[in-house]
């Protein structure tokens, strides 16, 4: 059998690895990716573990790197991003790489806190260097505005203010006129001048205007707007409180010379030091980015090796010490095809760490059901993954991944059927499939997009089996195309109407045997176009897609009941291939497979010169379990209608037997097996000394070998194994099992006709759009109908890739999802196994970047 | 052309695909992947051709046209 078939034959093994060698040994198994450890030491807290010490190590240079990797970002230096996969260092290396890791914090921080000075004392000589040249303005509009019209106050005023004496404060004549200066930010100015007014009773003056250009916070990094503003006050009680509401405020205060002259030469002083700074500056910022260039090209290296690391020592947590300390001894799932693999990069580990004594790969037995693990590939990996989110197959059952395969897509397309759309689903799938690398290597994120083109191949092959079955139903945009010549033809006189011409709404019913060209046979491929263009469509479309919703589904229902055959073979489980598979076949073949071949012989039987006498299949299958025949010959004279008639003369006594047959299934699934255990067991029970001698052979004890033999089985519950026979489980469960198959067989069969359902509303909604939005914008005539055409062409396309494409595929798609879940599934698959999940770098660093 | 040709051809197409193409897969690791899928692919697609065609092989009913329609598909049709 195929890989995909059935989940890899597993085995546990027991690795015994010298303390030199663990480390190098666990690397290569990791680079490999093929065993899963099991934790020897669960009762034993994190913290107690072996490795705690190297962990934390991890953990701190994992720190620094995401530091580094922060000002990188910052910066805005790109990445590199290689690819390459650095082998996991040495233990003795990573030393050197703590030792590189906290250099380099080091001297980043150091950086940082001088660059953050730097520019701390740039900001405040901006600062300064604003507010000198604004209150320069200030006291140069005064000084002209207040001139002619207060000539006295202008004394007062402002005069002081130029013959200062303090740096600050200001002697008039007789009183004293003090100022502060400083910036603040912009939002905070309203408030703060409210405060100025109330708190020093509007004794105070205050002028401020705003620096245009933004500052930056050196803490923060970003961007403020602040303003320069002066006060003007009298007094040293009123100097405090302003001072007071300043500091309250946050703002700066910078002291401002008095005269003009003074502020000059200090605002050229300022100049210069800013000048200064900026190169200073400059040469900081040069050298912590050539630091950062030279960290961004290995960073992700750096990455990976610690990951790797960490990685490592966590694996390594989970092994026994030896006694003598000298070895350790781990547990692990491992593949048994894989088994060369596996010890061929023990060996190399083993080399590579120079150890003397070789690592030992043991295989053991165990009473333990293994791991499930299917090998996947790019192309199957979409739809185990279907498959396993309905739940993990059971160790070595039927996988139904590779069947999904393609009636996933199939399913999908009878309910999605349109040519039209089916090109678009397979023309975007293709460009995912075609621009694979591309798009892997973009690391685009996005849970959606993720989604989409993870099942890129299902899309693909949807989108071909919708064109196919697009072709099948003649749709294309809720259109039909005529390639082979529709059959129904309109030649007869009474359709000549060029002699009498028809009345408005005039509506005339083809006739079967009249217009029917049946003589070379029905249209060759699809459906016949002339449907499409029928008022009655619909009904002819209907019992079209419902009879083939049915066989679809006793197909598919017929086919999970032969896998579980398989697995009953597989599993060495004779007594249910005769007590469960065998009337199980029976019971749908009796009821709904009968059903199948009445619909076929319908179709191919009963031609249009019976039509009226064709037998109805609905009411014939209801009577058929009601036992209820009609005896009066065909061509009924008395009135009863005849589609009660019998298809076939001896089809009493042969539907009789059929359901006879399938109600005797029933008691058949129901008690022969129970029975059959109870004797197993009795017998077993009976000679269980000798069968425990037997067994002693080097296994354990009895129970846990009958257990094994099993093969994972959990179907057998309660089986032949204790020391009593439960025999009211066992009948439980059989009868749960026999009544939810009896009801499933034809609840299910209902289920498929939401492929009826479905791809009816499909095709309705695809034609209403075309008639609600196409088809109006042909209906314009002259030059108005070009734009109209060209907006409502966009309308349309958006709708049909939004509502029938998008949303409709989504619905298909689910619905599709259910019918493999429920109505296949449930026939044959246990899914109660767990996954096999080994320790592997690849698989962990390619989780790594979600988590973040 | 009878009602036979058709059959055949289709049947004989799904046929060879299902019946044939498994032989020629060449001989890897996914072997028995593409056979399912080939097999499956031949078995479901030609059932759903065989519902479409037989369903219209003895039609009990016919087509209720409009006028217009019917007058349309005498001049594209015939």
């Amino acid at each position: 059998m195929g890989s995909l078939f059935r989940s890899q034959e597993m085995t546990l093994c027991q690795l015994f690895l010298q303390s030199e060698a663990a480390y190098a040994c666990v690397s290569e198994l990791g680079e490999l990716g093929l065993v899963q450890f099991r934790d020897l030491n669960p009762d034993v807290n994190a913290f107690q573990r072996k490795f705690v010490n190297e962990i934390r190590r991890c953990d701190e240079m994992e720190r620094i790197l995401r530091f580094l990797d922060k000002e990188v970002r910052k910066d805005g230096i790109p990445i590199l991003e290689t690819g390459e996969n650095p082998e996991a260092p040495q233990p003795r290396e990573m030393i050197d790489l703590e030792a590189t890791f906290e250099k380099l914090e080091n001297e980043m921080r150091e950086i940082n806190a001088n660059s953050e000075a730097l520019k701390r004392n740039y900001l405040e000589l901006t600062e300064l260097k604003h507010i000198l040249r604004k209150t320069q303005n200030f006291f140069d509009e005064m000084q002209h505005d207040s001139n002619p019209i207060r000539q006295d106050e202008d004394a007062n005023l402002l005069q002081p203010s130029l013959s200062a004496e303090g740096p600050s404060e200001v002697h008039a004549s007789s009183l004293k006129l003090g100022f502060v200066a400083g910036v603040i930010l912009r939002e905070r100015i309203p408030a703060f001048e409210r405060m100025l007014w109330r708190v020093c009773r509007g004794n105070v003056f205050l002028r401020h205007t705003e620096i245009e250009s933004p500052l930056e916070d050196p803490h923060t990094g970003n961007e403020v707007f602040k303003s320069v503003f002066i006060i003007f006050f009298q007094g040293d009680q009123l100097k405090n409180r302003v001072r007071k509401i300043c500091e309250a405020f946050r703002a700066t205060l910078y002291p401002c010379p008095e005269t003009p002259t003074e502020r000059r030469e200090m605002a050229f002083g300022v100049m210069t030091r800013i000048e200064d700074l900026t190169t200073v500056l400059g040469q900081t910022q040069d050298h912590r980015h050539r630091v950062l260039v030279a960290a961004a090209k290995n960073i992700n290296i750096w990455f990976l090796k610690v990951h790797k690391i960490k990685a490592i020592y966590h694996t390594l947590n989970l092994f026994n010490l030896d006694v003598t300390q000298k070895c350790l001894i781990g547990e692990c799932w491992c593949p048994v095809v894989d088994l060369d693999r596996i010890r061929l990069s023990l060996r190399r580990g083993t080399e590579l760490s120079g150890a003397a004594v070789p690592s030992i790969l043991n295989r053991m037995d165990t009473a333990e059901v293994p791991p499930t693990y299917n090998k996947t590939n790019k192309f199957t990996s979409a739809y185990q993954n279907i498959v396993d989110a309905y739940g993990v197959a059971n160790y070595r059952e039927v996988n139904p991944a590779p069947f999904t395969v393609i009636t996933f897509p199939f399913l999908f397309a009878v309910m999605f059927g349109d040519l039209g759309h089916g090109l678009v689903m397979a023309f975007l799938a293709l460009f995912l499939v075609w621009k694979e690398n591309w798009i892997m290597s973009r690391k685009i994120e996005g849970e959606i997009f993720g989604t989409i083109f993870g099942g890129r191949y299902i899309i693909f092959l949807m989108g071909l089996f919708s064109i196919y079955t697009g072709i099948i139903y003649n749709d294309v945009f809720s259109k039909s195309i005529n390639i082979f010549g529709s059959r129904w033809t309109a030649n007869r006189s009474v359709y000549d109407f060029q002699h009498h011409h028809p009345k408005e709404g005039d509506a005339f019913q083809m006739d079967p045997i009249l217009d029917y060209r049946n003589t070379s046979g029905p249209y060759p491929f699809g459906i016949d176009p002339a449907w499409m263009l029928a008022d009655n469509k619909i009904s002819f479309i209907n019992s079209f897609k419902m009879k083939m919703s049915v066989i679809l589904g006793v197909m598919q229902m017929m086919f999970g009941i032969v896998l579980s055959c398989f697995n009953h073979v597989f599993f060495g489980r004779m007594i249910n291939v005769f007590c469960e598979f065998i009337p199980q076949v029976l019971f749908l073949a009796c009821l709904f497979g009968y059903l199948v071949v009445l619909i076929f012989y319908k179709w191919v039987n009963f031609t249009a010169y019976e039509s009226g006498c064709a037998p109805s299949l609905l009411i014939g299958l209801i009577n058929m379990f009601l036992f209820k025949y009609q005896d009066n010959p065909p061509n009924n004279k008395d009135g009863t209608p005849c589609l009660l008639n019998q298809f076939y003369s001896a089809q009493k006594s042969f539907q009789s037997f059929l359901v006879l047959l399938a109600l005797f299934c029933v008691p058949w699934m129901l008690c022969i097996k129970p029975f059959i255990m109870y004797r197993r067991w009795k017998a077993a029970h009976n000679s269980v000394p000798l069968h425990n001698v037997v067994d002693e052979n080097g296994h354990a004890e009895g129970p846990v070998k009958a257990d094994h033999a099993h093969g994972g089985g959990h179907d057998d519950h309660g089986g032949g194994n204790g020391d009593h026979f439960d025999t009211g489980n066992v009948i439980i469960y059989q009868a749960i099992h026999t009544i939810e198959f009896c009801l499933g067989i034809i609840s299910n069969t209902a289920s498929y006709l939401r492929l009826w359902a479905l791809s009816l509303a499909h095709a309705q909604l695809s034609e209403v759009l075309w008639t609600m939005v196409m088809k109006f914008s042909f209906s314009i005539n002259g030059w108005g109908g070009i734009p109209l055409l060209f907006f409502l062409f966009m309308a349309w396309a958006g709708l049909t890739l939004a509502i029938l494409v998008a949303m409709e595929g989504m619905s298909a798609f689910l619905h599709a999802l259910r019918l493999h879940w429920v109505e296949f599934q449930n026939k044959f698959y246990g899914g109660q196994g767990y996954p096999f999940q080994p320790f592997s770098f690849s698989s962990m660093l390619d989780a790594k970047p979600a988590d973040d | 052309m009878g009602i036979e040709v058709p059959m055949i051809v289709v049947t004989l197409f799904w046929a060879a695909i299902g019946g044939l193409g498994p032989f020629l897969v060449p001989r890897n690791t996914d072997r028995g992947l593409v056979r399912t899928m080939l097999v499956l692919t031949a078995v479901c697609c030609y059932m759903f051709w065989l519902v479409a065609y037989l369903c219209q092989l003895n039609p009990l009913f016919g087509p209720r046209m409009d006028a217009k329609v019917l007058i349309a598909m005498q001049r594209e049709w015939s």
